[in-house]
């Protein structure tokens, strides 16, 4: 490496330094899902696809980064932050605009990406570093720092899909910063470790930055998004909104978000408060749920004036971009009488028995009907789901000859 | 690190992504088993044994040492099917690589073509220790014909794998047309009866090396040549019966043919893989977004 480019490396954030990423102008567009044709026969029938089906994820986007940034995107969900890594990490083509990546990427965009689930963490490590373009050789010397770091010990032995989430995260996190990327991309996959592997991994990006290394990653931690970034870009329904200091970029993702993301509909009839989701145990706010656990969503109705008619409440999941709700938490249809719900503050507590296996971010949506009329909503965004699944192996465990029962 | 490689390591780097993806595969697919793997070798051999049993002693074939005139052919065959249709379904079924991770897609078509030549290769290893054991060491300069033929084989495979895998992952009724056409492909070939046949039919014509443009159908030949190398029927009494003693079972004794037709199927092969890497290359920019 030249002593030229050793020299902008220590002055760090050179306005003139190299520039690595640079987008000008990117749209994409998706097809809606049911419009695609897979099927020779659906080809012919219906030849191109009607203008009103596409849906602009990304539009005239403009993105530069350079040599020793570390940029956060930030934007509410479905504003396009993934679509963008994506892009520019080279997985989706852009269908305008031009995207210009220099140097060598890892990128971490989704959990257990690039891994497979019948192979050991140890294969896995091989076949990750392969695909990020890793020799061998190299992947070999590297091989107990990764291990190290990712904390599995004994478990790199066992194949990966007995892994949990954390653990996906950890040993994906482990081979990306450790095969030597000129850019790191990170998506939010970070927010699923546990806290002290979090901090890990932040303070490993810290080294990264004094290396002078370039890194993106999605966040919405406003904490992290400030001491971590040097700028911060807003992206909401496609469109960067803001692009400069971290602070002021939280602040109008803020106002954007509403109140600690709650978003809520207040009407002359009622009105909700305190949208929650909290542990059933503990009775403690969460956002993050495995499939298969259980919550209580609570919230505060306020009744301004006597119901006219018995009150119908329906809580569902959505999904970000998607106006139909993804699942409905059962009964579909919960119906009170008016005269339970007499002027005043009622609080309200919804059981959820099992988080589908839907892994994603979702939003949960509270609404009180009388007849076909919205009287009361409220939204609650940054709900995330994650694939619980442990898989059942049989087996017998025989000790001394003996089974045991 | 520089920021851009040259083109040596890049081939290199994906070479070793390639070798680590059929790596990947062989182990998914004899994880812990020894048996499955010894039952891939085994196979071949007991294929050999019922069509011996078939042929030769129910069907009285004047073709002598069937099993293992049928094996010479019917491998190759197998690593083209085998890896074409690999290839064809590779990208659907890495659907969360392409989806979450950037790399050269070329990779999985590859791997896949890979993996069945490294599976095919082991079987081919079975049937020249079986040579030995009946007493027909293909130990003659003949034996130098497989270079070439498989250089035919792999551009063909490649080409057909790649262009299948690119349309299947926009049409994917393209993997059940893939597998029919190679079913009705494999009795165009001259794998289970010999070319000679397909020879008394065409005439010494241009239709007889029309046949040749088939791109298995040259390889083939030269592998029969070059392994089973028994060129005319023994004279014995199913033979003489037929008429067949002293004539011709393979093409031609004589080197030069087995070069010509190999000439032709290049022509097809080569076809096929410009119009495959073109496709491929074309569409896999979008593959993250069709899957
Ligand atoms: N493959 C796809 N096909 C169709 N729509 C998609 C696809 N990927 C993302 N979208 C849509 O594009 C929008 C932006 O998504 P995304 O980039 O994932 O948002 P973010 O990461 O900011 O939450 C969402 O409305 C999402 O539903
Ligand atoms: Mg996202």
């Amino acid at each position: 490496m030249s002593d030229a480019v050793d020299a902008i490396d220590r002055m760090g954030l050179d306005p003139g330094a190299e520039i690595l990423i640079e987008a000008r102008g990117v749209s994409k567009r998706f097809a809606s899902y049911h419009r695609r044709a897979t099927s020779l026969k659906e080809r012919l029938v219906r030849r191109e696809e009607s203008e009103g089906d596409v849906f602009w994820a990304l539009r005239d986007v403009d993105l530069v980064v350079r040599r020793g940034e570390t940029v956060a995107l930030t934007g509410p969900n479905g504003s396009g932050k993934s679509t963008m890594l994506k892009v520019l990490a080279g997985i989706l083509r852009p269908n305008e605009g031009s995207v210009d990546v220099r140097g060598r990427v890892a990128s971490l965009l989704e959990l257990g990406a690039g891994f497979d689930g019948e192979l050991t963490g140890r294969e896995n490590i091989y076949l990750n570093s392969a695909l990020l373009g890793v020799p061998r050789e190299e992947t070999d010397a590297l091989f107990d720092m990764i291990v190290d770091f990712s904390e599995l010990g004994e478990f790199i032995e066992y194949p990966v899909k007995h892994y949990s989430s954390g653990m996906y995260v950890r040993l994906g996190f482990a081979v990306a910063v450790h095969v030597d990327p000129d850019i790191l991309i990170v998506d939010e996959v970070l927010a699923v470790g546990d806290a002290a592997f979090q901090r890990k991994c932040l303070n490993r990006i810290e080294e990264f930055q004094r290396q002078g290394k370039t890194i993106l990653f999605v966040s919405h931690a406003a904490g992290q998004v400030e001491s971590l970034c040097t700028r911060a870009v807003l992206l909401e329904r496609g469109q960067v909104l803001f692009d400069g200091p971290p602070r002021q970029t939280i602040k109008r993702l803020n106002g954007i978000l509403g109140v600690d993301n709650i978003a809520m509909v207040a009407g002359e009839m009622a009105r909700i408060s305190d949208f929650a989701i909290v542990d059933t145990g503990t009775d403690e706010g969460v956002e993050e749920f495995t499939a298969g656990s259980s919550a209580r969503v609570t919230c505060t109705l306020t009744i301004h004036q006597p119901l006219p008619e018995d009150a119908r409440f329906s809580l569902h999941i959505n999904a970000p971009g998607q106006s139909d709700a993804v699942a409905h938490v059962s009964p579909n249809w919960h119906v009170v009488s008016a005269d339970r719900l007499p002027v005043g503050e009622h609080a309200i507590s919804w059981q959820v028995d099992e988080w589908p296996d839907m892994p994603g971010d979702f939003s949960l949506a509270l609404g009180v009907f009388l007849g076909p009329t919205l009287i009361a909503a409220a939204r609650l965004d940054g709900l995330r789901l994650s694939s619980g699944q442990v898989r059942h192996v049989p087996g017998t465990l025989v000790l001394d000859g003996t089974t045991q029962g | 690190m520089g920021l851009t490689r040259t083109r040596g390591t890049q081939t290199r780097l994906r070479t070793a992504l390639i070798r680590q993806l059929v790596r990947k595969d062989l182990k998914v697919k004899y994880q812990g088993s020894t048996l499955g793997f010894l039952w891939s070798l085994a196979n071949p051999l007991l294929i050999l044994v019922v069509y011996t049993f078939v042929f030769a002693v129910v069907f009285k074939s004047p073709v002598p040492y069937f099993g293992i005139f049928l094996m010479s052919g019917m491998l190759l065959w197998n690593f083209f099917t085998m890896g074409v249709s690999g290839a064809t379904t590779s990208i659907l079924a890495n659907a969360g690589l392409v989806k979450k991770v950037p790399f050269a897609h070329e990779s999985l078509p590859l791997a896949a073509i890979g993996f069945a030549g490294a599976q095919v290769a082991l079987q081919y290893i079975v049937l020249v220790g079986a040579l030995f054991v009946v007493g027909l060491p293909p130990l003659r300069p003949e034996l130098l014909l497989i270079i070439p033929a498989l250089v035919v084989v792999i551009a063909a495979t490649v080409g057909l794998g790649m262009f299948a895998a690119a349309s299947t992952v926009r049409l994917r009724d393209t993997q059940h047309f893939v597998e029919v056409a190679l079913f009705a492909w494999m009795w165009m070939t001259p794998i289970i009866y010999p070319a000679t046949f397909v020879h008394e039919r065409l005439g010494d014509g241009a239709l007889f090396w029309a046949y040749y443009l088939n791109p298995m159908a040259g390889p083939i030949v030269c592998f029969q040549r070059a392994l089973y190398g028994v060129v005319h029927y023994p004279d014995t009494e199913a033979t003489r019966a037929s008429g067949q003693a002293g004539q011709l079972l393979l093409p031609s004794a004589d080197v030069s043919f087995y070069l010509q037709a190999l000439g032709l199927s290049a022509i097809t092969a080569t076809v096929f893989l410009i119009a495959g890497l073109w496709l491929f290359r074309r569409r896999s920019a979008d593959f993250a977004e069709e899957l």
